[in-house]
């Protein structure tokens, strides 16, 4: 049965182990580490080309990419503002009638770039799995149960720190096809702006001392021990709310950009 | 003070129910006077389309400015906000609306289009040109400093007046034969 037809063919039966999968991890875990010990830089983004992630095989390109200046376009970014977004869609609690099961929780912190300076007023989008490791998009076949009272999409616009908190409930880990046995750690998909469309990203955000970050071919892509460190949030009792939820910080910090192009939008704002 | 960058992680097969909106595709209204078609299919290194891709274009207005408006997520039919975003079908084909650009700054006039996918660990950056701007190329400082076979690549199929519109054509080829140029942005 075509039970995951998400899955289009990939190299890999998806039947390895979870064992030999992990031998590779640890390969190229060691090769980079090899390499910063030779003095090269940590990689500070994962490998395209990351064998143990199967779908990346058919989906990274085999030329290096072109390097080159940004020209206006790419150093301007979209507008979007509170026009776009309605302050309720931070709150992934009170989208429906009632309350969504879970742990609930609030995430927040700041967007930053790259030189510690806030990205104000700027998109950020996040989706996640319910409490059971489900999510409502229709090609997800996991049997865990659907949530009524839970859809998992939240927008809001960052504010003049580049602040920006969610409340939500912690998502569940849940089975993929990679390999065999192969489990996602718990974890939150966010997508964020800066003021340069460089700045681009989208990532995943993951709860600290998951035992299943060692066995998770795409959080390990990112082959640099502390880079990837960088996705976990971090509990902070003095963010959680008694008799309500628990709190985590997690701040996001874009490229760049080396243009000033952030003084001149300010003065215009 | 540096701060060291989050990284990126894919955008996984899931994001369908979170990320599209409705009008994300039309930049401006298909009986906009001088709405243009900008489609094509992504495919894999297999040549196999890729079904659960998710593009976002971005782009200056026909004279060539960056327009600073509101409006991308809940468009109003009027305002051109010059982004756009598109999941791909199960044909790993994706259609937006849009206005021609002018030309920004010093180089010839393109859509910048941003690739996510299960799969893509970072997402990829690249042009659409159109043909008939080839005087501008030359001078461009992408287009000019690519061989010729890698430089077509970049630059969209005029296919003329297809149901009413202007139509380009700009297959993304992730991988494989005439894969398209993808660009690292130095900044």
């Amino acid at each position: 049965m075509p039970h995951d037809f998400v899955s289009s063919p990939t190299p890999g039966s998806g039947r390895e182990s979870q064992d030999s999968i992990t031998i590779e991890i640890e390969a190229i875990e060691a090769d980079a580490a090899a390499r910063v010990a030779a003095g090269g830089s940590p990689e500070m983004q994962p490998r395209r080309d990351y064998a143990p992630y199967r779908s990346s095989l058919l989906r990274h390109p085999t030329h290096e990419l072109v390097r080159v200046d940004p020209e206006e376009v790419e150093r301007v970014s979209p507008a979007f503002g509170h026009t776009d977004v309605n302050v309720l869609e931070s709150d992934l609690t009170i989208q429906h009638a009632g309350e969504p099961i879970g742990e609930r929780i609030t995430v927040s912190g700041r967007v930053l770039d790259g030189e510690g300076r806030p990205v104000r007023h700027q998109l950020i989008e996040l989706w996640q799995a319910n409490a059971g490791g489900r999510y409502v998009h229709k090609r997800d076949q996991h049997p865990a149960p659907l949530d009524p009272n839970f859809t998992g999409v939240g927008r809001a616009i960052t504010g003049d720190s580049g602040e920006y908190s969610f409340t939500t409930i912690k998502p569940g880990p849940y089975p993929w096809k990679n390999h065999l046995n192969a489990w996602r750690p718990a974890h939150i998909h966010f997508s964020l702006f800066g003021t340069a469309f460089t700045q681009r990203l989208i990532t995943q955000m993951y709860f600290p001392g998951d035992p299943l970050f060692a066995l998770d071919p795409i959080y390990q892509s990112i082959a640099d021990a502390d880079a990837r460190a960088r996705l976990v949030g971090q509990y902070d009792h003095s963010l959680s709310v008694p008799e309500f939820s628990l709190g985590y910080n997690w701040d996001i910090v874009l490229t760049g950009p080396k243009s000033t192009w952030m003084e001149s939008e300010d003065a215009d704002e | 003070m540096n701060k060291l960058q989050t990284p990126s992680q894919t955008v996984g097969p899931f994001y369908g129910y979170a990320l599209p909106y409705a009008g994300g595709p039309e930049l401006v209204p298909g009986y906009h006077p001088r709405a243009i078609r900008f489609h094509g299919t992504v495919t894999d290194g297999a040549g196999e389309p890729i079904l659960d891709a998710l593009l976002e274009i971005w782009q200056a207005d026909e004279s060539g400015t960056l327009v600073r408006e509101l409006g991308s997520l809940d468009r109003d039919g009027f305002t051109f906000t010059g982004f756009g975003r598109c999941a791909t079908t199960i044909a790993g084909h994706y259609t937006f609306t849009t206005l021609k650009p002018g030309a920004a700054g010093t180089a010839a006039p393109y859509i910048l289009v941003t690739v996510f996918a299960r799969g893509v660990t970072h997402h990829l950056f690249t042009r659409a040109y159109f043909a008939e701007d080839a005087a501008l190329h030359a001078t461009d400082a992408v287009l000019s400093s690519l061989p010729a076979d890698r430089r077509n690549t970049l630059i969209c199929v005029s296919e003329g007046i297809v149901g009413g519109a202007e139509s380009y054509r700009f297959d993304i080829r992730v991988q494989g034969e005439n894969e398209t140029v993808f660009l690292d942005f130095d900044d």
